[in-house]
Order: C-alpha cells, then sequence, then structure tokens
C-alpha cells in the first residue's frame, strides 16, 4: 500500500524541528532514517498530517570524544556509520556489536541510532545497549535541553519519555574502562528478524578478579528493553569464574510478568531463549574480561 | 490513481544516473515509484513495499537503501543509482551483473535487481569477503524462486574476479 497523504517539512535545524513539532501537535512525526516510521505508514498502521524531516539537522549528526568517559553520538547518525566507526568500536564495544543485529545493511545505511532509540521496539538492540550501559540521552524542546538516563526513557512498547514536542538530539555513552567484557546475544528465525529474546552483558573486574561493575539487559521480553537488577546486584563482588552461566540466565528471566507470546514463540519458550541468551552472553564477557 | 492529495507538491532535484532531473512530487511518493513513474526506470522493482523483501533496492548517494522506505523529497539533492546505471556506456554488463548471469544467480529475475545493487554496494565496502559474509549479505534480499544457490556463486565469482574486471559497478 502506499502511505496516507502528509505535509512535508524539512527544517534547516533542530530549533525549527521542535518548533514545528510543537506548533503541529500530535499530527506530526520526526522521521530520520525512517526504517520504522515508513512500513508503518505504508501498511496505514499509523498515519501524520505533518512529517518533519530530520535530514538537513547536520547538528544531530557524529561520534565525537567528550572527555575521558563519554562518547557522544548525534541521533541522526546512521547504524552504518556506527558500524564503520573505530571510536564507536573502541570507546563503546557493546553499541558497535549491537549494529550488525539490526536489519540488514541496506536499513542500516539509512537507519538511525536516535530513530531506533526514540522508536524504542520492545525488541530493538539500541535501547537495550543504552539501557545496560546507563547512557544518557540529550533531547531539546522549544522549553530546552534536558538529559534523560536510558532508564527513564523507555516507557512502554513504542513509547518513551519524550513529550510530542521533543526531540532525541544526541546519546552520551559512558566508556568503561579497566578489565571489562561486553556482549550481545540474540535468537531470530531469520538473520534481521527482530529477536525472539535477546541479552546484553557489561562487567567489570577489579584487581582481586572480582566484579565490581555488572549490568544485564533483557530485550523481547516485554514491553520494553529491562535490566535484571536482582541478578546484577546478587552477582557484584563475587568472581565471575564461579558464577554458573546457565543459573545467571534463569535467575535473570525469572519473574518477567510481560513476556509476549505469538507465532514465533510462546511466553515460557521465549523466557528459555532469554535465559540461554543470557548465559551465552555472560559466557563471552567473561572471557572478554579475563583474556581481552 | 485518484488525486486525493491534500498537500501542495514539491520540486525535487536529483542526479539518477548520472543524469540530472528536476520534479515536481507529492510528498508521499516513494522513490521507488518516482524512479519507476516519474523516470521510467521500470528496472527498481517493487515486491512488498513495506521494507522487507529487497526487490527495489537502489543505491542513495553510493549507499544500498530499501526505496520503498524514502520519500522521493528525502532524496533531494542526492544522486541515485538504480540497476539501470550499473552497465557501462555501451550497455556492458558491470561485474556483477555478469557473474550473476554466468553462475544461474536469477531464475524468473523479480528480485534480482535488488540483488544486483545490494552486491554491488556490498563488494564496494568489503571487496574480499568470506563466504559467510557474503550470505550474511544477502539476507537483506528474499529469492522466491530459491535460487539462493546461484546467487552465492555468483557473489563469489564478482569479488574474486573484480580485480580484473573492466566494468565495476558506478562510477
Amino acid at each position: 500500500m502506499k502511505p496516507a497523504p502528509f505535509t512535508y517539512h524539512a527544517p534547516v535545524d533542530a530549533d525549527e524541528a521542535v518548533g514545528l513539532l510543537a506548533e503541529l501537535g500530535d499530527e506530526a512525526k520526526a522521521i530520520a532514517g525512517g526504517q520504522s516510521l515508513v512500513p508503518m505508514l505504508a501498511l496505514r498502521l499509523a498515519s501524520f498530517g505533518h512529517l518533519v524531516d530530520l535530514r538537513r539537522l547536520d547538528e544531530l549528526r557524529g561520534i565525537e570524544r567528550r572527555g575521558d568517559d563519554t562518547v557522544w553520538i548525534g541521533a541522526g547518525t546512521t547504524q552504518a556509520t556506527v558500524q564503520r566507526s573505530d571510536e564507536a568500536r573502541a570507546a563503546v564495544p557493546l553499541l558497535a556489536r549491537a549494529t550488525p543485529f539490526i536489519g540488514h545493511f541496506q536499513i542500516r545505511s539509512r537507519g538511525t541510532v536516535g530513530g531506533s532509540l526514540a522508536h524504542a521496539d520492545s525488541a530493538a538492540e539500541y535501547p537495550a545497549v543504552a539501557l545496560t550501559l546507563d547512557a544518557e540521552l540529550e533531547a531539546l524542546s522549544p522549553r530546552g535541553r534536558r538529559t534523560i538516563p536510558a532508564a527513564r526513557f523507555l516507557t512502554g512498547m513504542w513509547s518513551t519519555e519524550l513529550a510530542d514536542d521533543e526531540l532525541l538530539t544526541g546519546v552520551n555513552f559512558p566508556v568503561w574502562k579497566g578489565r571489562c567484557g561486553f556482549a550481545i546475544e540474540e535468537f531470530a528465525r531469520r538473520s534481521g528478524d527482530f529477536a525472539i529474546a535477546g541479552a546484553t552483558v557489561a562487567l567489570r573486574m577489579d584487581g582481586d578478579g572480582h566484579l565490581d561493575r555488572c549490568a544485564i539487559g533483557l530485550f523481547g521480553l516485554g514491553p520494553t528493553a529491562v535490566r535484571a537488577r536482582d541478578t546484577e546486584a546478587a552477582l557484584l563482588g563475587s568472581d565471575p569464574l564461579e558464577a554458573d552461566a546457565e543459573e545467571i540466565g534463569r535467575s535473570a528471566t525469572e519473574g518477567l510478568g510481560s513476556v509476549p507470546s505469538d507465532l514465533h514463540g510462546s511466553a515460557p519458550y521465549r523466557t528459555r531463549v532469554g535465559a540461554a541468551m543470557v548465559a551465552r552472553a555472560w559466557r563471552r564477557a567473561v572471557q572478554e574480561a579475563l583474556h581481552g | 490513481m485518484a488525486d486525493v492529495d491534500t498537500v501542495d507538491t514539491i520540486e525535487i532535484h536529483v542526479r539518477v544516473n548520472g543524469t540530472s532531473r528536476r520534479e515536481t512530487v507529492r510528498p508521499r511518493l516513494t522513490l521507488a515509484d518516482f524512479l519507476r513513474v516519474n523516470c521510467g526506470l521500470t528496472g527498481t522493482h517493487l515486491g512488498c513495499e513495506h521494507g522487507v523483501c529487497g526487490a527495489c533496492t537502489v543505491l542513495l548517494d553510493g549507499e544500498a537503501v530499501r526505496a520503498c522506505l524514502v520519500f522521493a523529497v528525502q532524496a533531494n539533492d542526492a544522486e541515485v543509482t538504480t540497476v539501470e546505471g550499473l552497465t557501462g556506456p555501451d550497455g556492458q554488463l558491470s561485474t556483477v551483473q555478469a557473474a550473476f548471469r554466468e553462475h544461474h544467480g536469477l531464475q524468473c529475475g523479480f528480485c534480482t535487481p535488488g540483488f544486483v545493487v545490494s552486491v554491488t554496494a556490498f563488494l564496494a565496502e568489503n571487496p574480499k569477503p568470506t563466504d559467510e559474509e557474503i550470505r550474511e549479505a544477502l539476507t537483506g534480499n528474499l529469492c522466491r524462486c530459491t535460487g539462493y544457490q546461484g546467487i552465492v556463486n555468483a557473489v563469489r565469482a564478482a569479488a574474486d574476479t573484480a580485480g580484473t574486471a573492466v566494468t565495476e559497478g558506478p562510477a
């Protein structure tokens, strides 16, 4: 099908873009890469009177080291740019490793970091990565700029903390230093599909080989990506070599309230897949922390 | 098609296969329909029209994209290359096109333009791919004749012969 008619706007900067969003209200939608939005428009699952295209907003693009412990990635930076970036690979390895799982390369050439986060699909990789790394999201509205921690940003399936007239402009990813390990694992029926379940693990070991930082993210297992905070807390201070990866997987996926059930898999099946993904990601992250 | 659009049309300028085009379009016109209808370049095929099948893949400023997921207005001031633009000036097949013909990389041919454009972009960025990388790169295009093995062989051959090829993709 063809998308319903809309009025097209191509503002020249972010201030003009949020001005338009404020003026047009819920009739307007920002479009970045359009790789999730345009299919929804084409299938008439969504329709908007106005599309505000972010393509001319150069200020939203780029990957920059900011200080010693942060990498800023502009919301309009394409996933393909992240995949090619040495800076992203070195400083935010989890983000770089998550990127090839997003769609196909023809999707990543248009799809953006901010678009993936603002779209907030529960099975998408970038929201889980942002949550796992405790990233901070920058938003602009006519009222000014604010910073939103990833943990507060995701509020439900396809819904975020952003107001109608608020634009995601960039993401600050903390650079984890020391003996760290990062891994993402997901299971999908076909390469490029949204995951049936997936997991991210980021951990750091202190000089004695004990965990002093640990984050476990789950995606595809509820309305938003979530952290397995109880499991993380139980692991802090322990020796990762003594931990049982399968048990961590079970613990991380225990008590999930609203695991989806559909023709790709029942909730119990997805939960078991999620546990297996946590176990795999855990082993790989530990290996990296130990051996680089 | 009935004229149901209530909104203004927009003038865009796009370079398509090296030729400058200035057209007035409605915002909801996809780049794929722009290429097929406004430019008469029907080599870009439309299968699913929602980004799944890959038949409409074209190069937008050198990168492979789904032309059904880009509005023509978003391609303003951009450079587009379609499958028609991959051949040499005398109609000579590109390395990738020749390899598809040589290695039976197509049956009915519907998906072929999308595969050829995708593979052209893939090999431009990754000239010496492993077999696994080739298979991964092909996941974004669907072939309903189940001709994948021939396609994999064609990409392997195109990658292996690219170094000696006379014609190589778009300028």
